[in-house]
């Protein structure tokens, strides 16, 4: 397990340095602060009564039992939520999601009622108690399925959010399933195809798979008047979580504050509303703190990751150049929206892969099913789509006789190159992401293709994602009269190392040590707006805001001195707390204070607001000058080993190389890319949410396997690549997804190097890949 | 649910103490509930993610599962009885220097089980390694670093006993 991180040479002093963690001790000591660990004094547990069923209406809800179980507090319904909130639905982009069920339910696990007890146990058990009568009505669970016509509705009306504009003309729409549609159209896709000398066309499908942060959803809230709500809560986006109970109360903003602590993972999962506007409609019910914490069974039916079909046809020259890609992607989206129309669109657009391809037509479909809600997970679509076209990569290269890298080398967008959407790359380095894994993992050199059943085979990917806007982040830096320095922001950190990656910005920008920063958690009431911590948007966003907050501090600093030392604030260095002149003179930050105030008091507080540039694609071209701030690039190369008579792949090597800008913190830009490409290692081989009837049967750690130390490659490295981003916070980008882009169809590739089969759904568990093989050789395997 | 409660006695990091259980709450609960110990910690309920790890009689042992009553007459060692003072044990060192750790939800869990590993193989190999840890999960994945931590914690014990 080598580690490659070239060093740069940059002039700087804390970014681009492997900054330990600033909280690394109380991980180690397991004094580390977790939301999962809170209790307030007084506090009732709730515990959720989910739907059996996936589609019905709901014809009574008995609670006397449970109502009458020593202990039980109260038992809650939507009719009870409906007295106090009239309109008690909510979601990022849809309100389509009740706080409880509301004459209908829509998936497995939907939330119909809740048992309040002082003791958990007490309240476990009540909710077994409570009895509902369904009226099942005929489900959908099938994403292409669904968005045919005369296919069962999972809402009747549509309720966009109004927050994005490319919903708005759904609103009140009946009689679909189909929550956005989005479409890039690029050249002439017809002409496209008439130009090619050959014509590829392919279906790729990829299973639902859940997020499994170790912390299981926590979220508690306390009120004190009715009129006001704290919410602590397991969150990657406190400022939606107080925006939208703000919303949906019909309160200010600021009744509601919203607190975070450290996460213990969130992958996309704790995002927008999960528990939240349930805790604390049931707190302002009941006047008490309520804490609902999910077991690990509860997490399946809560958030996932979208099932999709991608139906691609792509035409090509016999030289090799892609000429035409016409793609159409269908996203099980569940049964409620969450950001999934997000998904569709952000992750739509880039479904090309990272080709320099003339004609291109690509059409996005967010689909309502009856299966447990999809929203965003590591990566927000992109592993699913590069899953399709760097398969088809292969399938071409195979087809033509090219070796898969030259294939890709000839077609790969370049600097100066036209997108699909219009916008003209930039700082996109492809290139030398698939030139990196190649090195790493010997492309060119022989190794051992394994003997008799047991054969090896090697494959490589590469992806590209558009950066999440337009959002925006604000930062504050506040400098005490001791000169110590703290950094208020709402970015979560849930693993990524966000909190050292924050510090080492300020610390650079102020000429102060990184670790003398102190970090406040997300508090709305305390720290700044940040749109969420996700789509590996921090450090690039955020990480403006924070160096303009850190600049913003450093020129008052600079003035203050100025003036006491009787210089020009130009001709003033900062560094180590110490103001200085050219001519010698100098004063530290706590000599500032003094002067300023009289004495060791007061503050000097810095702002920062950061929103990127970006301009909006139109509706029905996708077209746009500038459709994403940065690129994000990511490849995987990978050496398995499939053992033929079981099915098995064996993940031997993966080597990882992903485009970062400028790393902040390389050691952990590089676990990072490891950590994503494992996850992705996880979603190709072994997970995968199995249904019967909208049921999840294997909704255990014993039955979904994620990657355990026997799992994962022996092999495993990474490398940075490193090119300074203009318009990025000392040019870095984010990072936290590259890895996991090519894993999937690496490992697929590898596959058909190894035995010659193509396997076009994932995951690749054994008994699917034994069929193929089985299939390939003339013995297939009696049908399930 | 006041029915069938107790008073146990058992040893908590070095200390005697006592605390008052039902039959069905598990070690995890009380440990959080009465003695704010909050390193080992319950997710996936089942025995096993390995984050609720837990040295019972030293063994170590899935809290989770482990029913309070049973507790009664052991020695219990959470994660919390590592480090002196300010003083970390050479296993959180190692785990700290190495980075082998994103969320830190499973660390306390991963501590505790290399603990036991070191004190059976005193050096291992690096598939003993994996293999003693394997019913450990880290979904962040940071098991290339736990391999080096822990390579790590071995030479340095094995230097301090030297």
């Amino acid at each position: 397990m080598t580690q490659t991180v070239k060093p740069v040479k940059t002039g700087l002093r804390e970014v681009s340095r492997s900054v330990p963690r600033l909280e690394g001790v109380q991980k180690v000591t397991g004094a580390i602060e977790y939301i999962h660990h809170l209790r307030l004094p007084g506090m009732l547990y709730g515990k959720i009564v989910r739907s059996t069923v996936a589609h019905a209406n709901i014809v009574s809800i008995d609670a006397a039992a449970a109502r009458e179980l020593p202990g039980v507090h109260a038992v809650i319904t939507g009719e009870d939520v409906l007295k106090i909130v009239p309109s008690p639905y909510y979601g990022p982009a849809f309100h389509d999601q009740p706080v409880l069920a509301i004459g209908k339910v829509h998936h497995v696990g939907e939330p119909v009622a809740v048992v309040l007890a002082t003791d958990p146990h007490v309240a476990e058990d009540g909710a077994d108690l409570v009895v509902v009568e369904y009226d099942e009505l005929e489900p959908v669970f099938d994403e292409v399925a669904a968005a045919q016509p005369g296919a069962p509705i999972v809402h009747e009306e549509l309720k966009p959010a109004g927050t994005f504009a490319d919903l708005k003309h759904l609103k009140g729409k009946k009689h679909t399933n189909i929550a956005l549609d989005a479409m890039v159209r690029h050249g002439d896709i017809e002409r496209g195809f008439a130009m090619a000398d050959h014509v590829f066309e392919d279906t790729f499908k990829s299973g639902q798979v859940m997020h499994t942060p170790l912390e299981p959803f926590v979220s508690l809230a306390e009120t004190r008047s009715g009129k006001e709500l704290t919410i602590h809560t397991a969150s990657q986006s406190p400022s939606f979580v107080r925006m939208e109970v703000a919303r949906m109360l019909g309160w200010q903003e600021n009744k509601v504050r919203v607190r975070a602590a450290f996460l213990g993972g969130g992958f996309g999962a704790k995002l927008y509303i999960k528990l939240e506007a349930l805790v604390a409609v049931l707190a302002l019910i009941v006047r008490r703190p309520v804490r609902i914490g999910l077991t690990m069974e509860e997490q399946f039916y809560t958030i996932t990751k979208h099932g999709t079909t991608v139906r691609m046809k792509t035409g090509v020259k016999n030289d090799g150049t892609i000429v035409a890609r016409q793609v159409m992607t269908w996203w099980n989206g569940g049964a409620f929206a969450d950001i999934g129309p997000r998904v569709t669109q952000k992750s739509g657009f880039t479904a090309a892969g990272p080709y320099d391809i003339e004609h291109v037509s690509l059409d996005s479909v967010a689909v309502y099913t009856n299966l447990p809600p999809a929203g965003a997970f590591r990566g927000f679509g992109i592993p699913q789509l590069v899953w399709a076209y760097e398969s088809q990569a292969d399938i071409i290269a195979r087809k033509l006789g090219m070796d898969p890298v030259e294939f890709r080398l000839k077609n790969v967008l370049r600097d100066g190159d036209e997108h699909a959407t219009g916008t003209i790359m930039s700082n996109a380095k492809v290139v030398e992401c698939v030139e990196s894994v190649a090195r790493m993992i010997g492309w060119d050199k022989p190794f051992d293709r394994g003997t008799g059943v047991i054969r090896r085979g090697r494959g490589i990917a590469v992806g590209l994602k558009a950066s999440i806007s337009p959002t925006t982040s604000v930062a504050l830096v506040t400098v005490a009269a001791d000169g110590s320095c703290t950094l208020a922001i709402s970015t979560v950190d849930m693993g990524q190392g966000s909190d050292t990656a924050m510090a080492q910005v300020a610390a650079e920008t102020l000429g102060i040590r990184t670790e003398s920063i102190n970090v406040v958690h997300s508090d709305t009431d305390v720290t700044p707006y940040d749109m969420a911590t996700l789509g590996s948007r921090s450090t690039y966003h955020m990480g403006n805001a924070v160096r303009l907050a850190a600049d913003d501090a450093r020129n008052q600093l600079l003035a203050l001195a100025a003036t006491y030392l009787g210089v020009p604030a130009e001709t003033c260095v900062c560094k180590d707390g110490v103001i200085s002149t050219s001519e010698g003179k100098s004063m530290t930050f706590k000599e500032l204070f003094v002067a300023r105030f009289g004495m060791q008091a007061g503050n000097v507080v810095g702002t920062g607001s950061f929103e990127p540039p970006y301009a909006k694609p139109d509706m029905t071209t996708g077209q746009s000058k500038n459709v994403t701030p940065f690129w994000m690039i990511g490849a995987t190369a990978v050496e398995i080993t499939v053992d033929t008579e079981t099915g098995r792949i064996t993940v031997d090597k993966c080597v990882t190389a992903g485009d970062v800008g400028r790393a902040i913190n390389p050691a952990i830009v590089e676990r990072q890319l490891n950590g994503a490409a494992i996850m992705a290692i996880g979603s190709s081989i072994s997970e995968v949410m199995i249904f019967e009837n909208g049921q999840v049967v294997n909704a255990s750690l014993a039955d979904y396997k994620i990657p355990s130390f026997l799992d994962i490659p022996k092999h495993i490295q990474a490398e940075l690549i490193q090119d300074p981003h203009p318009t990025a916070p000392y040019g870095a980008k984010g990072v936290g997804e590259s890895g996991s882009f090519g894993p999937t169809p690496a490992i697929a590739n590898a596959l058909e190097d190894a035995c010659g089969v193509r396997v076009r759904e994932m995951p690749l568990l054994p008994e699917r890949v034994l069929r193929a093989i089985r299939e390939a050789a003339g013995t297939p395997l009696e049908s399930e | 649910m006041a029915d069938g409660r107790k008073t146990i006695r058992f040893t908590l990091n070095g200390r005697a103490v006592s605390a008052d259980v039902a039959p069905h709450e598990n070690l995890i609960e009380v440990l959080t509930r009465d003695f704010a110990l909050h390193g080992a910690r319950v997710s996936c309920a089942q025995g096993l993610c390995g984050c609720c790890t837990v040295s019972v009689d030293g063994v170590a042992t899935s809290g989770c599962l482990f029913l309070a009553p049973f507790a009664n007459g052991t020695t219990i060692e959470t994660v919390e009885s590592l480090a002196v003072g300010d003083r970390l044990d050479p296993i959180q060192t190692a785990f700290l220097e190495n980075a082998a750790f994103q969320c830190g939800f499973c660390t306390p869990g991963f501590i505790m089980m290399t603990r036991e590993l070191l004190d059976r193989i005193p050096d291992p190999s690096d598939d003993e390694i994996r293999h003693y840890l394997s019913g450990n999960l880290c979904r962040c994945a940071a098991y290339p670093e736990i391999v080096t931590a822990v390579r790590s914690a071995a030479r340095e014990r094995a230097t301090t006993k030297a």
